[in-house]
């Protein structure tokens, strides 16, 4: 004799088979995909689309530097960073996706903190970035150094905008100080004084770099 | 303000949200677990599934039908991802190989989500949308359903081992927990840059000439249920470090919050089903001591940047994001990897030996501070009756947790528990360094490489899902062997947990005397943090001096 908890259910279910219990699983997997698999997702996109098209359709920017509504419009996203090797150019961080900057191959490098490879690649990049930007190796900052967890790092330091600032300044033939207005106009603060690290957007300063020297 | 203080400022916002959700999410995660009345679309729902949501079943068919659930879900994961080219929304991706179909299906359903492929090469939109999201939350929803069971088993006294309803804890912890706050969560991050929309990928000329492909997929939606389901599997390979998955510092915090969120408010709704909030306090207070130790020596460790590679760039940056910064990246890295989520905002394969030892030593913990949707709480549950018996022993006492005795079925369940994951994660690793396909996987050997092997299967085995990134893991091998381990991590403990809650339920419950050890107080805290250590310590011990120890030390 069982004790019903709840008098007005049935309780005769004890017994039944694990395949009846799967096929019950999956009439209820079906429900709940249609539910939480197109539904929901549909749903964010539409009110997305409505509320934030910009962000959602991933912040694009055009060659003007102004919001760009589709991607045949941009020069890319202002939260993926991109390839500026050219002297002429704030360089982004050393990147490990794909050939750098890969969006179809996010990646850090995964080298661990022992890893001699990794210790020699920055002791070579510290004397490459020292020469280029004609500093003391002791004054370049470790994102110059590293390649970024995604690989698509939008951003460097502070530190890394201003120690290329002579060397843009000599190639662009603009003053220093203009060239620190915009740098400090490209850079963000922690959110709410203490969430994150201060950083320099590089798309964002090479646009306007582009911007000022029209 | 110095560095310090910032990253102390960093973890005190997550810490007050957290504190401000506590009570009202619990309260409600209570009544939504207590209520004898259904939502109308959940009348509907159930009409259209042919299932009876108030038959109560016993512990044995409540574990019946979340197997049949579970294996219905891997089964449709696993086709899904044979069939992904035939499907619409494919966006020209191939159909995943018999291996990493199952590794991905197992992977998703035991709500590890490991990845052994790339996202934005690998999966299409609709997978993406209609089987690994849907997993995010359908195993969040289970691990919920569990914590239910076992605190009905606590509850009840004198039954037939009744311990609920699987499929209304199921639909109920969808519908109205995970689902609203997957909903407002997910157009929060689209505000903050994660994208949403169904575009295939476009490709354009950069600024400098180059050329580079602007991706799409519906993210924000995955993003959102991936945090708060304790799931961790990214759309992008970069997972959480990809700026479009966590474009700032306040998105990366809310991930945080997102993922810490129901299991430090699980002790609220045990406590409350229970019938004694003292008991919650005190489980909070044993998850929250572990956290802030994990948090502590994480961010000590990366900001301190001990090691070669570290030491020569003059920061610990490798494999970290410049918003997110040493800080940022040590307290997701820690919270990540103390709950089951596994999502990375930097590279764990590049933190400083402390700092991967740390993350590594989460997991191993049993990930029970404050642990995955469920899970965590179940396994703290079960370490306090690992401590009340070893109490009780040290005394003389009859062991005793809420009112039922710990008599040695009890304690044989408790056991076998304690003993499942350690068994796959050591087994595991044996398999791997002893076979030449397991050792092929490593990307840098030594110290690294084991630790490479043993963070896979510590992260299987707990159903965590986070790498040391390196460790080539999609080859047969590693996707068959990893399939297995995350399946026996994540059901063993279940069916046993689920026999403790019927064998609870049966119990009469012994009313507190003069001789029931308060399991309330801070002694008894203090107690359950060292079980806690010291099962994991000598357990592990030996594997985790060969790895993070030695390399820490060279």
């Amino acid at each position: 004799m069982t004790t019903v908890l709840r008098p007005h259910h049935s309780t005769g279910s004890d017994t039944v088979s694990f395949a009846r219990q799967t096929w019950a699983g999956l009439r209820v997997l079906l429900v709940l995909t249609v539910v939480l698999g197109l539904v929901y997702p549909l749903a964010v996109t539409g009110v997305s689309q409505l509320l934030f098209r910009w962000q959602a359709d991933g912040s694009l920017v055009s060659a003007s530097g102004e919001h760009a509504t589709s991607a045949d419009d941009s020069v890319g996203s202002l939260l993926i960073g991109q390839s500026f090797d050219g002297p002429q150019w704030f360089h982004s961080r050393p990147s490990a996706a794909g050939d750098g900057y890969d969006t179809l191959a996010s990646a850090g490098s995964n080298l661990g903190p022992l890893n001699p490879d990794l210790v020699a690649t920055i002791v070579e990049r510290r004397a490459a970035v020292a020469t280029e930007e004609g500093v003391d190796p002791e004054d370049v900052p470790a994102d110059a150094l590293t390649a970024s967890a995604s690989g698509l790092d939008p951003d460097i330091s502070p530190a890394y905008a201003e120690l290329q600032v002579a060397r843009i300044a000599r190639e662009r033939a603009i003053s220093d100080e203009d060239l620190r207005t915009l740098v400090a106009s490209a850079t963000v603060g922690r959110d709410l004084g203490v969430l994150g690290e201060p950083r320099v957007n590089v798309l964002r300063l090479n646009l306007a770099l582009e911007t000022l020297g029209s | 303000m110095s560095a310090t203080w910032i990253a102390v400022g960093q973890i005190g916002i997550v810490v007050l949200v957290l504190a401000a959700a506590h009570r009202p999410l619990g309260d409600h995660m209570f009544r939504v677990m207590t209520s004898t009345r259904h939502l109308a679309v959940e009348r509907v729902g159930y009409r259209v599934m042919r299932v009876d949501p108030d038959a109560e079943q016993k512990w044995s068919t409540y574990l019946l039908s979340l197997l049949g659930f579970s294996l219905a879900s891997v089964l449709l994961l696993f086709g899904l991802g044979r069939l992904q080219d035939r499907l619409p929304l494919d966006i020209g991706m191939a159909p995943l190989d018999p291996a990493g179909a199952w590794n991905t299906a197992v992977s998703f359903v035991t709500n590890t989500n490991w990845q052994w492929y790339s996202g934005e090469a690998a999966i299409g939109h609709l997978m993406q949308m209609a089987g690994l999201a849907v997993q995010n939350f359908l195993s969040a929803a289970v691990g919920l359903a569990v914590v239910a069971a076992l605190a009905r088993g606590f509850a009840r006294s004198g039954t037939d081992g009744r311990v609920g309803n699987f499929w209304a804890d199921l639909v109920r912890g969808t519908v109205r927990i995970l689902l609203p706050l997957a909903f407002v969560a997910a157009l929060v991050l689209v505000a903050g840059g994660v994208i949403q929309n169904l575009h295939a990928p476009t490709e354009i000329t950069t600024l400098a000439g180059g050329t580079q492909a602007v991706l799409g997929g519906p993210v924000a939606s995955q993003e959102a249920i991936k945090q708060l389901g304790t799931n961790g599997g990214g759309f992008f390979n970069a997972n959480s470090a990809h700026p479009f998955e966590n474009p700032t510092p306040w998105t990366n915090a809310l991930a945080v919050v997102l993922m810490l969120l129901i299991p430090f408010t699980l002790p609220r709704m045990f406590g409350r089903m229970v019938g004694d909030r003292r008991q919650g306090w005190a489980i909070l207070a044993a998850m929250s001591t572990l956290w802030v130790a994990a948090v502590g020596l994480l961010t000590w460790a990366e900001m301190a940047g001990p090691g070669l590679a570290p030491a020569a760039a003059g920061g610990a940056m490798e494999g970290k994001e410049v918003r997110f910064g040493e800080a940022a990246s040590a307290l997701f890295a820690a919270s990540t990897t103390m709950t089951s989520t596994g999502a990375v905002n930097s590279m764990h394969d590049s933190l400083t030996a402390q700092g991967g030892g740390v993350a590594l030593l989460g997991m191993l913990l049993g990930e029970v501070s404050p642990g995955g949707v469920g899970s965590g709480l179940v396994g703290m549950v079960v370490l306090i009756i690992v401590a009340v018996f070893l109490a009780g022993l040290m005394v003389g006492r009859t062991p005793e947790y809420l009112g039922k005795k710990i008599g040695r079925q009890e304690i044989t369940l408790v056991a076998l528990y304690v003993l499942t994951m350690p068994a796959v994660v050591l087994l595991g690793s044996a398999l791997a360094i002893s076979t030449p396909a397991g050792l092929a996987g490593q990307l840098q050997g030594g110290p690294h490489g084991l630790s490479e092997i043993v963070y896979a299967f510590a992260s299987a085995g707990n159903n965590n899902g986070s790498a040391f990134g390196g460790l080539t893991s999609g080859t047969p091998f590693y996707n068959t062997l990893l399939g297995l381990a995350m399946l026996i991590g994540r059901f063993v403990p279940i069916a046993l947990v689920l026999a403790l809650a019927g064998r609870f339920a049966h119990q009469r419950t012994t009313p507190e005397g003069a001789g029931t050890l308060p399991t309330h107080t801070p002694l008894f805290v203090g107690l359950l943090v060292t079980v806690t250590l010291v099962v994991v310590g000598l357990t592990f011990v030996p594997v985790l001096s060969l790895g993070p120890v030695v390399e820490s030390l060279s």
